[in-house]
């Protein structure tokens, strides 16, 4: 056994992630927090920006940020994670812009999913797969 | 292997062969045999026809990249298999052989065929000889500034990586000669894998712009102050910005733990944000300088706006016209010192009004070697020149890596992962670096280090189940096969020994690998059985065992001669 037992722990934990996580059964969950902050509303796909890495470096902190101009809350959900919801930022009508970054973990390959409500109380949606990896080999 | 549904691809057909078989004969002509045919071959080239260009417009970039510390000639087969999937399938880069030179109209057995495609790989290479070393790019170099001498000269990275003198060195071999060529700016991917302080080290004596739009302090989020997002050249008389964008994967596809100060991606806003910043202050004309791999760079493009010509890197294509995406031209310059690009533009009121750009390959016995850069080289490897030398065994066959299942290098790797580290199954990295060698040829250390060399080459022995092996293949498999560029990681597929498999490059991670057998017993791999693994190349911190040169070496010595037979394991369904 040349990997220290520690690596190959790490490695099957990896695998473990990938491979047995029933991603589907947390749709549900996404879909009824997403139903609690619009109401049911139906949401613009144009009006929230949402910039994340299409493959993580990191699955456990994966650097996220959400704008959307005039927004009141911006909620930021990792749709593939045993407990969806992220993040709500709520920006008060002072706050000089509408934008938020921080890092989540991602528990495999995933939706991130961002939902605000707009200064017209509408809404709007972006999603973003990120996608984590347990490494290759690079050319 | 065997690739299913696909014309071109499983051997040589009967009408290639047939063409093969003219080829040859014409260019070992009446004698025979010989250094008659192989003079004859050359002198039907010269210096000047690769050389010939209509110098054109106001501004020249001369591209080299991914020359993996190649100083001297090789010898470098194409790719065979070379699948694109999603848009890009059936696009540049992914034609090769036959239909590639019918694609650029190429002539069978031709220099162009030689340097571009597969087929006849070692009855050509007799013919044309090495290509490369860096004393004959010197030499295309100094001709193309005795026509422009204020062009600008562009490195697109994985320079400091991938020979023995190289890993001896931590890539001071690279940095001298590189410097003797005045690049203008570079990027990066491989010199990462020196470690974090050697690359500070380096970069900070550099006599040119390191730049990387994307390179990323880790920590913070923010822009890494070693290196530069862009850069400002002013050249016959035209604001030029270089804008650089590093290797975007390089924590997943190398060993982030070697360089934990710095984070990557593709950032395409940041991207976009930079292009609009340079067209502000002015830049007539904007060049990105890039290791993203050809699809990655098509997708750019297609994202951001206002790139005029992107100088395209890291997935070791050669392409012999740029690609057009909108208005932005891509280039795409081969590996190993293999070609030069060349590529002139007439920029005119603030914006590029035409673009010309030749792919010069460099034939080693064509070209005439730079007298200084020649005694530079040979002054690098002169501490190393026994052990460089030394004749380990001879092969009977071609030994090549390029491919997205498997090279006969990769075989031969593999097997002796199995027989020296006592293995059931033997995993080899997709990386798309490593030279050829003829049939009949020695197999000298150098050779083998020209095919291993790194600085994480532990060959470890594990236990894996078949379960989690499947999950190794589905995950390398998606970043090749994932329908989106961005995706990719621009590797070929993990090469693997004493296993066979099916894969389905249509269908999604998680369902492509199906079939999966012990060549050694013919039973079907159990995903709850535990298999005796060695492989080499880990990204993981603490692997154990001994270096892969050593292994290779070792199984060389054993054998004398070594014969790789065709590769049958993979079957490839959807290409």
């Amino acid at each position: 056994m040349e990997f220290s037992r520690r690596d190959t722990l790490a490695m099957g934990l990896g695998a473990a992630a990938l491979t047995v996580l029933p991603m589907r059964v947390f749709a549900s969950a996404t879909e009824d927090a997403i139903a609690a902050f619009t109401g049911g509303a139906d949401m613009a796909d144009e009006g929230v920006t949402l910039t994340a890495p299409e493959i993580a470096e990191n699955g456990n902190t994966v650097p996220i940020e959400v704008s959307a101009p005039g927004a009141s809350a911006i909620m930021v959900l990792a749709a593939g994670n045993p407990t969806p919801p992220v993040a709500t930022f709520n920006f008060g009508p002072l706050a000089a812009s509408q934008s938020a970054s921080t890092r989540i973990r991602l528990a495999g390959t995933q939706d991130v999913v961002a939902i605000a409500k707009l200064a017209d109380g509408s809404f709007a949606r972006a999603t973003s797969t990120v996608k984590v990896t347990i490494g290759g080999c690079g050319g | 292997m065997c690739v299913l549904g696909k014309k071109d691809s499983f051997m040589i057909s009967r009408r290639d062969f047939l063409q093969v078989s003219m080829a040859a004969s014409a260019m070992y002509g009446a004698s025979g045999f010989g250094n008659w045919a192989r003079l004859a071959a050359q002198q039907a080239l010269t210096q000047d026809q690769l050389l010939e260009f209509d110098t054109f417009g106001n501004v020249s970039l001369i591209h080299v990249t991914d020359i993996h510390a190649q100083l001297k000639p090789i010898y470098f087969r194409e790719p065979e298999i070379n699948i694109g999937v999603g848009a890009n399938k059936g696009q540049v880069p992914h034609v090769t052989g036959a239909d590639f030179r019918k694609l650029y109209g190429i002539a069978d057995g031709s220099p162009s065929a030689y340097a571009l495609t597969y087929n006849d790989f070692a009855a050509l290479a007799q013919g044309y000889g090495r290509v490369g070393g860096l004393d004959r790019v010197a030499t295309v170099i100094n001709a193309i500034r005795a026509a422009r001498p204020d062009a600008l000269l562009l490195d697109g990275g994985d320079t400091w990586h991938g020979s023995m003198t190289c890993y001896k060195t931590a890539g001071q071999d690279m940095v001298n000669v590189m410097n003797a060529l005045k690049p203008d700016a570079m990027t990066f991917h491989w010199e990462f894998t020196l470690g974090s302080e050697r690359v500070q080290e380096i970069v900070e004596g550099l006599p040119f712009a390191a730049l990387g739009q994307n390179i990323f302090d880790a920590e913070w989020d923010e822009p890494a102050e070693l290196f530069k997002p862009y850069k400002f050249f002013e050249r016959g008389g035209v604001k030029i910005a270089v804008i650089g964008q590093a290797f975007p994967y390089m924590p997943i596809a190398n060993p982030g733990w070697m360089f934990p100060e710095y984070s990557f991606g593709i950032r395409d806003e940041n991207m976009q944000a930079m292009v609009d910043e340079v067209r502000a202050a002015g830049a007539e004309l904007v060049v990105c300088l890039s290791h993203n791999g050809f699809d990655v760079d098509k997708k750019m493009a297609s994202q951001v706006s206002g790139i005029d010509v992107i100088l395209s890197g890291h997935t070791h294509d050669a392409l012999p016209e740029p690609v057009l995406v909108g208005t932005t031209h891509i280039i795409a310059s081969g590996s190993n010192g293999k070609f030069v690009s060349r590529v002139d533009l007439d920029v005119r009121d603030g914006r590029m009004m035409g673009l010309r750009h030749k792919l010069i390959p460099i034939f080693s016995d064509v070209i005439a070697p730079d007298a200084e850069i020649a005694a530079l080289i040979d002054q690098q490897r002169a501490p190393y020149a026994d052990e460089l030398a030394e004749v380990i065994g001879q092969t009977d066959s071609l030994l090549y890596r390029r491919g997205n299942f498997n090279g006969s290098w990769d075989d031969l790797i593999c097997d002796a992962l199995m027989s020296e580290r006592e293995a059931d199954i033997a995993m080899s990295p997709g990386v798309r670096w490593g030279t050829s060698i003829l049939p009949g040829q020695d197999i000298t250390r150098e050779d083998i280090f020209n095919v291993t060399s790194m600085t994480y080459p532990n060959a470890y022995r594990s236990e894996m189940t078949g379960e989690f092996i499947k999950v190794i293949l589905e995950d390398v498999g998606d970043n090749i096969f994932n329908p989106d560029p961005y995706y990719q990681q621009g590797g070929d597929m993990v090469r693997v020994g004493g296993l066979g498999y099916r894969i389905d490059i249509t269908k999604p991670q998680g369902e492509r690998i199906s079939d999966m057998t012990l060549l050694k017993t013919g039973e079907a791999i159990d995903p709850a059985k535990s298999y005796v693994v060695s492989g080499w190349a880990s990204v993981n911190e603490g692997t154990e065992g001994p270096a892969i040169w050593d292994v290779v070496e070792n199984h060389i010595r054993k054998q004398g001669t070594v014969t790789v037979a065709p590769n049958t394991s993979v079957q490839v369904i959807g290409a």
